[in-house]
C-alpha cells in the first residue's frame, strides 16, 4: 500500500462524516472500531517502514494548485513516524477513556477529525499543506474545549483558538516570503520542504525568518511568555481534549522546530540558540515553581507538561543529533505520560468532581490499583531511569551538554523541581490518613480505565528498558537532517556547532 | 462647415455592447409582460431573470478579448470580461433568494426584476469602458436602480437605508465629477489611455504634480464611498441593516467589483506611472480601513452589522493589492472576490433564511448574536453550513477564503511590502474574533428559550443557492488550480 499516508489521514475524516449517520447509541463502538483501524493501519505503517533509510518514505505527489506551487506532497520519516503513531494512539486511549459524557456522537467526530488533522500536520511535506492541517487542528479542538469543558469554558476555548492563530499567520508570511524567494531563484513556485531545504538563504534573511517561525511554533509548544493560553485550556477542557493537547498537539510546535526552523535557518538557528536555551530554561524553571504552587491537581500536570516541553525545546536547539533524538523521545514518551497523567486527573475527577488536591488524602489505601499506575507514571514524569521519560530527557540534556554546559545544569534542575512538585502532589493525595468521608467509599480502577491506562504502563516501562526499536529509526533520520544541516550552514561557528557523529554509542 | 461623417457600422462593432444589450432588452421584456398580463407570480419574473442573465453571461463569454467598440468609448479587456462574469454570478446566485417562504413587498412589483436588471447593464457599463463619462452613466444607472432596490423593502428600516445611501452616494458621484473635471482640466481627455498619454508627457512640468494628485484625491474620494473604505464607511452597516438580507450580501460584493475594477483602470494608472503619493495614499486607505473596521466589528451586537463591518474589512485588505501594481496583485483582486462573493453571499443567505418578521428577538436588532445561540441543537445543518462560512471568513483553510488571503498576502510579500503583509496577517487574526463570536453562540451556548423560528424562511431555492455557495467555499482548493490561471491570464492580457 504506496498511499497509506493518505489513508491514514482520510479514513479518520470519511469515518467523521460517515459517523453522523451512526444511531447515537452505537456512536461509542463505531468510534472505538474507526480509531482503533486507524492506530492498527499506524502500526502498519511501521512494519512497513524501512528503519535503514533515513530519507522520506511512502511519499505521495499530487499537484493542487500546479501555478503558484501547491501540492498534495506526503511523506513520513524516522522523526515523524512514531509522533503519527502517537497520534493514533492516544486518539484510541482517549475514545477508551470517554466516559458518560453528553453529546458523545459530536465528541466522537470531533475527535476523529482532530486526528486527520492531527496526522496530517505530521505527514505533510508541503508546507501549505502542513499549515492547512495545522489550522484545521484548532477547530475541533474549539468545539472540544467550549463545549464539553468546565466553567470558563468560552474564554479558555477563545483564547486558544486566538492565541495559536495569530501565532500561525505571521508564520504563514514567513512561509510566503521563502516561497517568494524560491521563485526569484528557481523560477518556478514552490511550497515543497524538500525544494525549500536546498534554499541556502542569506543569514539576515535567516535571521528575521526564524523568528516569524518561532512565533508561530513557540505559541503551540508553548514557550515563555506565550504559555499563558495553556493553563486555561487545561484547566477547562475535559479530560480526552487535555489528554490530546497536552500529548500530540503541543508536539506540533517542536516538531515544526524540527521540521522547519532547523534545516531551513541552521545558521539563524546556530546563532540564536542562547535566547532560545533562556526561554525555555524560564520555561523550564518558572513553569515548575509554578507548578509547585498549584492546588489543582490538573493545573500541576498542566504546568508540569510545559516545563518538560522546556527540556525538548532544548534537546532540539543542541544542534547536534544526540540532543534532536532525544528531544523528539521526549516528545513521545512526554506524550504518553502527559496523556496518561491527565486520564489519571480525569478518573478522580470523574468520582469526585474536584481536582484540588485538599480533598483529597490517603487514596492508596482506598484505591490501590489507581495509586500505583499514578504512581508509575508520576515516577515517568519525573525521569526516572527505566522508565520512558529517563531516556528522552538524558539524550536531550546530554545533547545540549555538548553546546552550553552551564545553561544544561540550569536545565538539568528541572528533575529535581519535577521530583519535588510531583512527589508532593503524591504526598498530599495519595498517602496519609483519609481525612474527607467521601472518599473512603471511592471504586478504584474499572475496566474500561484499566483497558485505557494498561498499555500506556506497558509503553512506559518498554521503551524505559529497551528503547532500541524506536531509537534506531529516529537516530537514522536525525543524523541525515543534521549532516545536511552542517553541509547547509555557512558560517563557521554554525558547522563547528552542528555536530553529526558525536552519538552516545559511536563515542564508546 | 461641418464636414458630413460617415460611420461604418463594422467600426462600431456593436458585438462589445452586446451583454448589456441583453440585459436591458430583458429588463424591458419583463415591464413589457407586466402591462400584458397582470398579477403574475414572482417566480416567472424570478426565472425569466436568471434565463436573460444566463443569455447575457454567453454573451459576456464569447467576447474576443482587447478590442474597443463604439467610437471606441467600449474597452473590452480581460479585467472586463471577467468582472462582468462575476457580476453575473452574483447576480444569477441572487435572484432565487427572492423565492421565499414568506412573502415581501417587494418581490410583488415585476419593477423589482426590471431594475435589477438595469442595475447589472449599469455595473456591466462601468467595468466595459474606460471613459471616464461612460463609467460615471454606468455608476449612476447603476446606484439610482440599487437605491429603489433597498427602498422597495418597504420597512422603516429600509427608507432609511435608501435614503441614506442615496444621499452619501449621490455626494460620491460629485466627487467623481470633480474628479473627472480635474483630471480633464489636467489632460484634455476623458480616455484614460488618452490621459496616461498626456500626464506621462506633463509629468515633468513643474507644479503639475498638485492637479495631478488632486484629482486622484477627489476620485479616491468617491471610490471610497463605493467601495466603503474608512473614513468614507460610515452608511455601510446602517444600509445594510436596513435593507433585506441578500440585497445586503448582494451590496457588500458586485458594487464593490465594479468599483475596485474602476479604482484599479484610473488608481492603477498613477501607480504605473509613479506617483507615489498616490500610492501611499491607497495603502494608507487600505490599512486604515482593515484595521478600524475590525475594532468596528468587534463590538457589534447584530450580525448583519457585524458581516457589515467585515466586509468593510475585506475590502480594505483587497484594496491593499491595488497599491502593489503586479499582475498578481490584480488577479489576486479578483480571485478574492469570487472566492469572498460565494462566501459571503452565502452567509447572508443564511441570514435571510432566518428572516422573521415581527422584531421578536429584540428590541433594536433583527439578528443579534443570542437569536443564533444554540443552533446546533436547534438546527444541526444550518449551524454547521454557517460555521464553514465564519471560518472561511476567518480565512481558516482549506475553506475558500484562506486560499484568497493567501494570495493576497502573497503578492504583498513579492511587491516588497513584507510589514503590510504581517499588518494584514495581524488583523485577519483580529478579526478570527467577531466571526468566532458567532460560532461561539451557535455551538457552545445553550439555545435560548422562544427562540426556535430561525429557519422559518427557508424554500427549496434558498437551500439549494446556500448549497452551492457552501461547497464551493468547501471544496474550493479543487476549483484553485483552473480559477488561478484563468484570472491570470485575463488580467496579463489585458496589460496590467
Amino acid at each position: 500500500m504506496e498511499n497509506i499516508l493518505s489513508v491514514l489521514i482520510f479514513f479518520p475524516l470519511i469515518a467523521a462524516l460517515l459517523g453522523i449517520l451512526v444511531k447515537k447509541e452505537t456512536i461509542r463502538v463505531y468510534g472505538l472500531t474507526v480509531a482503533a483501524i486507524e492506530f492498527l493501519l499506524s502500526l502498519w505503517l511501521w512494519f512497513a517502514f524501512d528503519p535503514a533509510n533515513s530519507g522520506f518514505q511512502f511519499i505521495e505527489y499530487v499537484p493542487l494548485v500546479s501555478d503558484f506551487g501547491i501540492n498534495y506532497y506526503l511523506g513520513v520519516d524516522g522523526i515523524s513516524l512514531f509522533i503519527v503513531i502517537m497520534a493514533a494512539l492516544i486518539t484510541l486511549i482517549g475514545i477508551i477513556s470517554l466516559g458518560e459524557v453528553k453529546d458523545l456522537k459530536n465528541m466522537i467526530i470531533s475527535l476523529l477529525l482532530l486526528e486527520t488533522a492531527m496526522v496530517g500536520v505530521f505527514v505533510s511535506l508541503d508546507a501549505i499543506v502542513f499549515y492547512l492541517f495545522w489550522e484545521f487542528s484548532l477547530v475541533p479542538m474549539l468545539y472540544i474545549i467550549g463545549y464539553w469543558g468546565g466553567e470558563k469554558r468560552l474564554y479558555a476555548a477563545i483564547k486558544f483558538f486566538l492565541y495559536t492563530f495569530a501565532g500561525s499567520l505571521i508564520m504563514l508570511v514567513g512561509m510566503l516570503y521563502i516561497a517568494y524567494v524560491y521563485q526569484s531563484v528557481a523560477g518556478v513556485w514552490s511550497f515543497s520542504l524538500t525544494d525549500w531545504y536546498a534554499l541556502v538563504l542569506p543569514i539576515s534573511v535567516q535571521k528575521w525568518l526564524f523568528w516569524a517561525f518561532f512565533l508561530g511554533f513557540a505559541i503551540k509548544v508553548p514557550m515563555f511568555p506565550f504559555h499563558t493560553w495553556l493553563p486555561y485550556a487545561h484547566g477547562q477542557a475535559p479530560t480526552v481534549g487535555s489528554v490530546i493537547l497536552a500529548a500530540v498537539l503541543l508536539k506540533m510546535g517542536t516538531y515544526g522546530f524540527v521540521r522547519f526552523s532547523l534545516p531551513l535557518f541552521p545558521d539563524a538557528a546556530v546563532a540564536y540558540i542562547v535566547p532560545v536555551g533562556v526561554i525555555a530554561l524560564m520555561m523550564i524553571i518558572y513553569t515548575a515553581m509554578v507548578a509547585y504552587a498549584q492546588k489543582d491537581m490538573k493545573q500541576v500536570i498542566a504546568y508540569s507538561s510545559i516545563s518538560h516541553m522546556g527540556v525538548i525545546v532544548l534537546g532540539t536547539f543542541a544542534m547536534n543529533a544526540v540532543g534532536i533524538t532525544g528531544s523528539i523521545f521526549l516528545m513521545l514518551s512526554h506524550g504518553i505520560v502527559s496523556g496518561a497523567l491527565f486520564l489519571l486527573v480525569g478518573v478522580i475527577y470523574d468520582r469526585r468532581h474536584t481536582k484540588l488536591m485538599s480533598e483529597f488524602g490517603g487514596l492508596a489505601s482506598v484505591m490501590p490499583r489507581y495509586a500505583v499506575v499514578f504512581g508509575i507514571m508520576l515516577m515517568a514524569s519525573v525521569g526516572l531511569p527505566l522508565t520512558i521519560g529517563f531516556v528522552g530527557e538524558y539524550l536531550s540534556l546530554a545533547g545540549f551538554f555538548r553546546v552550553a554546559p552551564v545553561m544544561t545544569l540550569v536545565g538539568g534542575t528541572s528533575i529535581i523541581l519535577g521530583a519535588v512538585y510531583m512527589l508532593s502532589l503524591y504526598k498530599k493525595t495519595f498517602f496519609g490518613p483519609v481525612t474527607k468521608e467521601e472518599n473512603k467509599k471511592l471504586f478504584d480502577l474499572n475496566g474500561r480505565e484499566l483497558t485505557a491506562l494498561i498499555p500506556l504502563v506497558a509503553i512506559v516501562i518498554w521503551l524505559g528498558v529497551y528503547p532500541k526499536p524506536v531509537l534506531v529509526p529516529i537516530d537514522n533520520s536525525v543524523k541525515a537532517l543534521v549532516s545536511f544541516m552542517q553541509e547547509k550552514a555557512q558560517t563557521p561557528e554554525a558547522k563547528a556547532i552542528i555536530h553529526v557523529s558525536t552519538s552516545s554509542k559511536e563515542a564508546k | 462647415m461641418l464636414q458630413p461623417i460617415s460611420v461604418n457600422m463594422a467600426s462600431l462593432n456593436l458585438s462589445t455592447l452586446s451583454p448589456m444589450l441583453v440585459v436591458v432588452g430583458g429588463a424591458l421584456l419583463i415591464l413589457i409582460i407586466d402591462l400584458l398580463k397582470k398579477n403574475l407570480d414572482k417566480s416567472l419574473y424570478v426565472t425569466l431573470s436568471i434565463l436573460i442573465l444566463f443569455v447575457d453571461f454567453g454573451a459576456t463569454l464569447s467576447l474576443g478579448i482587447n478590442q474597443r467598440g463604439f467610437f471606441d468609448v467600449m474597452l473590452i479587456d480581460g479585467i472586463s470580461v471577467v468582472s462582468q462574469l462575476l457580476i453575473l454570478i452574483a447576480s444569477m446566485l441572487f435572484i432565487p433568494l427572492a423565492l421565499t417562504q414568506k412573502r415581501f413587498h417587494e418581490y410583488s412589483y415585476p419593477e423589482y426584476f426590471a431594475l435589477f436588471l438595469f442595475m447589472v447593464a449599469g455595473f456591466q457599463f462601468m467595468v466595459a469602458t474606460d471613459n471616464l463619462i461612460l463609467i460615471f452613466v454606468g455608476l449612476e444607472t447603476a446606484s439610482l436602480a440599487l437605491y429603489t432596490l433597498i427602498a422597495m423593502h418597504n420597512t422603516p428600516g429600509s427608507h432609511e437605508a435608501a435614503i441614506k445611501y442615496f444621499t452619501l452616494g449621490a455626494m460620491a458621484a460629485g466627487f467623481f465629477v470633480m474628479g473627472a473635471a480635474a483630471i480633464y482640466a489636467v489632460t484634455g481627455a476623458v480616455e484614460l489611455y488618452d490621459v496616461a498619454k498626456v500626464m506621462q508627457a506633463r509629468m515633468s512640468e513643474p507644479g503639475i504634480l498638485v492637479p495631478v494628485i488632486g484629482g486622484a484625491l477627489l476620485m479616491m474620494v468617491a471610490i471610497g464611498f463605493k467601495v466603503s473604505l474608512i473614513p468614507f464607511h460610515l452608511w455601510t452597516p446602517d444600509v445594510y441593516e436596513g435593507s433585506s438580507a441578500p440585497m445586503a450580501g448582494y451590496m457588500s460584493i458586485v458594487p464593490k467589483i465594479t468599483m475596485m475594477v474602476v479604482a484599479m483602470r484610473l488608481l492603477g494608472l498613477y501607480v504605473d506611472m509613479g506617483v507615489e503619493p498616490v500610492r501611499w495614499m491607497i495603502i494608507a486607505l487600505a490599512v486604515v480601513t482593515m484595521t478600524l473596521s475590525n475594532m468596528m466589528a468587534l463590538v457589534q451586537e447584530d450580525v448583519k452589522r457585524m458581516l457589515a463591518y467585515s466586509s468593510i474589512s475585506h475590502a480594505g485588505f483587497v484594496m491593499a493589492a491595488l497599491a502593489l501594481d503586479t499582475t498578481k496583485a490584480y488577479s489576486s483582486i479578483f480571485l478574492y472576490y469570487t472566492l469572498f462573493l460565494f462566501t459571503n453571499l452565502g452567509a447572508f443567505a443564511m441570514l435571510w433564511i432566518s428572516r422573521h418578521k415581527g422584531q421578536t428577538y429584540h428590541s433594536r436588532f433583527h439578528h443579534p448574536y443570542e437569536k443564533f445561540a444554540g443552533l446546533i441543537h436547534t438546527s444541526p445543518q444550518g449551524a454547521v453550513i454557517m460555521a464553514i462560512f465564519m471560518l472561511s471568513l476567518t480565512g481558516v483553510p482549506p475553506f475558500s477564503l484562506f486560499w484568497g488571503k493567501l494570495y493576497v498576502i502573497s503578492a504583498t510579500v513579492d511587491a516588497g511590502y513584507l510589514w503590510l503583509a504581517i499588518v494584514m496577517a495581524i488583523n485577519s487574526a483580529i478579526a478570527a474574533y467577531y466571526y468566532l463570536k458567532l460560532i461561539v453562540y451557535m455551538f457552545l451556548k445553550p439555545p435560548a428559550p422562544g427562540i426556535e423560528a430561525v429557519g422559518i424562511n427557508s424554500s427549496k431555492p434558498l437551500v439549494v443557492i446556500v448549497g452551492i455557495s457552501v461547497t464551493v467555499t468547501a471544496l474550493s482548493v479543487f476549483i484553485m488550480q483552473p480559477l488561478l490561471s484563468y484570472i491570470s491570464y485575463m488580467v496579463s492580457v489585458s496589460g496590467y
